[in-house]
């Protein structure tokens, strides 16, 4: 029996989404399904593996406290890292939004265009910011306040600031984007029934907010969590991050199985971190930063 | 105390635009030194300057590795931006017109490529292809900058999609128009700006993927971030900063042009709109 075409015909939706469907089952579905599968199998030497399963690669990681002591400094760098997003990120999403300044769109536009720029390039110009013959090492040296050039790069502080340099962006439009959504005269309102304009911020535009810096926070703090070029060209080897971590398991000592329990346990925490959060925001306001 | 209270806050505002300005003075201050750098006349990279000089560009034009990686990125990003543009638009008209059953799911999974992070994705097809003994060609590399770019994509179309009222495509439809030219001659143009928007993130996306492309890129081939990456591992030399600074040129370029591009587009259109009125 053929039923006829409808207008909109469900059937006609799933032909339009196949593509993007089958692009997601086989890049992202499946692929994080054998991985999951992997981590039961057997290492047996670099690049050689068996498919025999074994729990010796949960094992490892569990009682490894090699293992744990990476994952609870990248949780940590990441969580320093959105929360110092969240409090640099506020003024200026505060401050676009209630200017009266007429050319607002320009600075918009100046948050948007890091994102066009290489982020691998904008993490190494940090170098000649921080290195020993960077910007600030160089004028002090000029000006005789040092007389050794200040070892600024190749440490976790320099870590962290390349997060947050890629990071601030993320966070400033997700806070303007929530700040946008307010009505305004709910503030006027505040300020007629006799508000000072700090309580008027505090007890309307702050918690109407919220939800914009929550959603930066968790974007954050997963980037940061995530993320493997910034430690690698602004760190040390002691300040690698879990990211790094995986890399090196995969690339350099090929042992595939154990690569994979990594990756599948940096998906579970960070993935636990945004059911957290979308059981209490939900996911709208992600897709509202994301998309600008 | 009513005049305290008003210079209060008269300081916070302060406070505020005081932070607002650090804040992009930090984020352009990089940059701008990588650039002003790229034009030092000294044979190491970094300050101070010794004198004006364009022979790190004259340098990093006779490179051949980069020119190669440089080249190999544009395919790539150009073939990623066109079919990502495509399948994004065609998404998003599913996703905004019709109802079907488990499109909540499907518009969920569709923006989670943009939330895990790279290595996890890396990894994973890495995995998949092992397991099934495949090896890593250019394919694989351009199907996963497009899966990269798809959320993006799909967003900004279908928040422009939902703003289109879907009476003008009813109406041409009702007119005899069919399904595929209906799409073609009402919806598409209204969509443009966002058609273009996501062309360009999408190039931008790729171009500049690094994490993805370290796993994912065929052995000996290059992009360019990853020959950036492999060229820092030497040293900073003067070359890198020039070549940091064509790649800001080149992707801060492309997208403010286009947007110029398009906002001329619009102002033409809407100085036609009242004549076809008169009419």
């Amino acid at each position: 029996m053929k039923r006829r075409w409808t207008l909109y015909d469900p059937r006609l939706a799933w032909l339009l989404v196949a593509p993007v469907l089958l692009l997601l089952i086989f890049f992202l579905v499946l692929p994080i399904a054998v991985m999951a599968a992997y981590t039961f199998f057997t290492f047996v030497t670099a690049g050689v593996e068996t498919s025999a399963l074994t729990t010796a690669n949960w094992h490892e990681f569990l009682t490894d406290s090699y293992y744990a002591g990476f994952l609870l400094k990248t949780l940590r760098v990441g969580a320093i890292t959105a929360l110092l997003c969240g409090v640099l990120g506020y003024f200026p999403a505060y401050f676009i939004w209630a200017t009266t300044f007429k050319h607002k769109w320009l600075l918009l536009l100046l948050l948007i265009v890091p994102f066009w720029i290489s982020f691998t390039i904008r993490t190494f110009s940090w170098i000649n910011i921080l290195g020993e013959q960077g910007v600030i090492n160089v004028a002090l040296l000029k000006l005789g306040i040092i007389s050794e050039p200040l070892p600024m790069l190749y440490n976790e502080g320099a870590v962290i600031l390349g997060m947050l340099h890629f990071l601030l962006p993320y966070m400033i439009l997700n806070v303007y984007v929530s700040l946008e959504g307010i009505d305004r005269t709910l503030i006027s309102a505040a300020r007629s029934m006799g508000c000072t304009s700090a309580q008027a911020f505090r007890e309307v535009t702050l918690p109407l907010s919220l939800p914009g810096l929550a959603a930066g926070l968790l974007l954050c703090f997963v980037l940061a969590a995530g993320s493997y070029v910034t430690p690698q060209l602004l760190g040390s080897g002691r300040d690698a991050l879990f990211g790094n971590l995986i890399y090196d398991t995969i690339m350099s000592e090929l042992n595939w199985p154990m690569g994979a329990t990594l990756s599948i346990v940096l998906f579970l925490v960070l993935g636990f971190f945004a059911a957290i959060y979308t059981r209490f925001m939900g996911m709208s306001q992600i897709v509202k930063g994301l998309g600008g | 105390m009513k005049a305290r209270r008003k210079e209060e806050g008269r300081w916070a505002w302060r406070l505020t635009g005081l932070v607002t300005v650090c804040v992009y003075i930090f984020m352009f201050a990089p940059i701008v030194a990588t650039v002003i750098l790229s034009f030092n006349a000294s044979m190491f990279g970094g300050f101070p300057m010794t004198g004006f000089s364009l022979q790190w560009y004259g340098k990093l034009m006779a490179n051949e590795p980069v020119l190669a990686a440089f080249r190999t990125s544009l395919w790539i990003a150009l073939v990623t931006s066109a079919v990502t543009t495509a399948i994004g638009v065609v998404t998003s008209f599913a996703l905004v017109r019709f109802e079907f059953r488990g499109k909540q799911a499907l518009s969920t999974l569709v923006i989670l490529p943009a939330l895990v992070p790279e290595t996890i994705l890396g990894v994973g097809l890495l995995v998949l292809i092992k397991a099934v003994d495949q090896p890593r060609t250019m394919l694989l590399l351009v199907l996963g900058h497009i899966l990269l770019a798809v959320p993006y994509v799909v967003l900004i179309t279908q928040a422009r999609m939902v703003g289109i009222r879907r009476v003008y495509e009813e109406a041409a439809l009702s007119l005899g128009a069919s399904r595929f030219s209906s799409f073609r001659e009402i919806t598409l143009p209204l969509l443009i700006p966002a058609v273009v928007g996501g062309a360009l993130l999408a190039f931008t996306i790729s171009f500049d993927n690094t994490s993805a492309s370290l796993f994912w890129r065929p052995a000996g081939v290059e992009t360019m971030p990853t020959q950036i990456l492999s060229m820092l591992k030497i040293s900073i030399s003067p070359e890198i900063n020039a070549l940091g600074t064509v790649m800001i040129l080149v992707t801060v370029g492309i997208p403010l042009l286009g947007g110029l591009i398009l906002q001329s587009l619009t102002r033409l259109k809407r100085r036609d709109e009242p004549k076809e009125e008169a009419r």
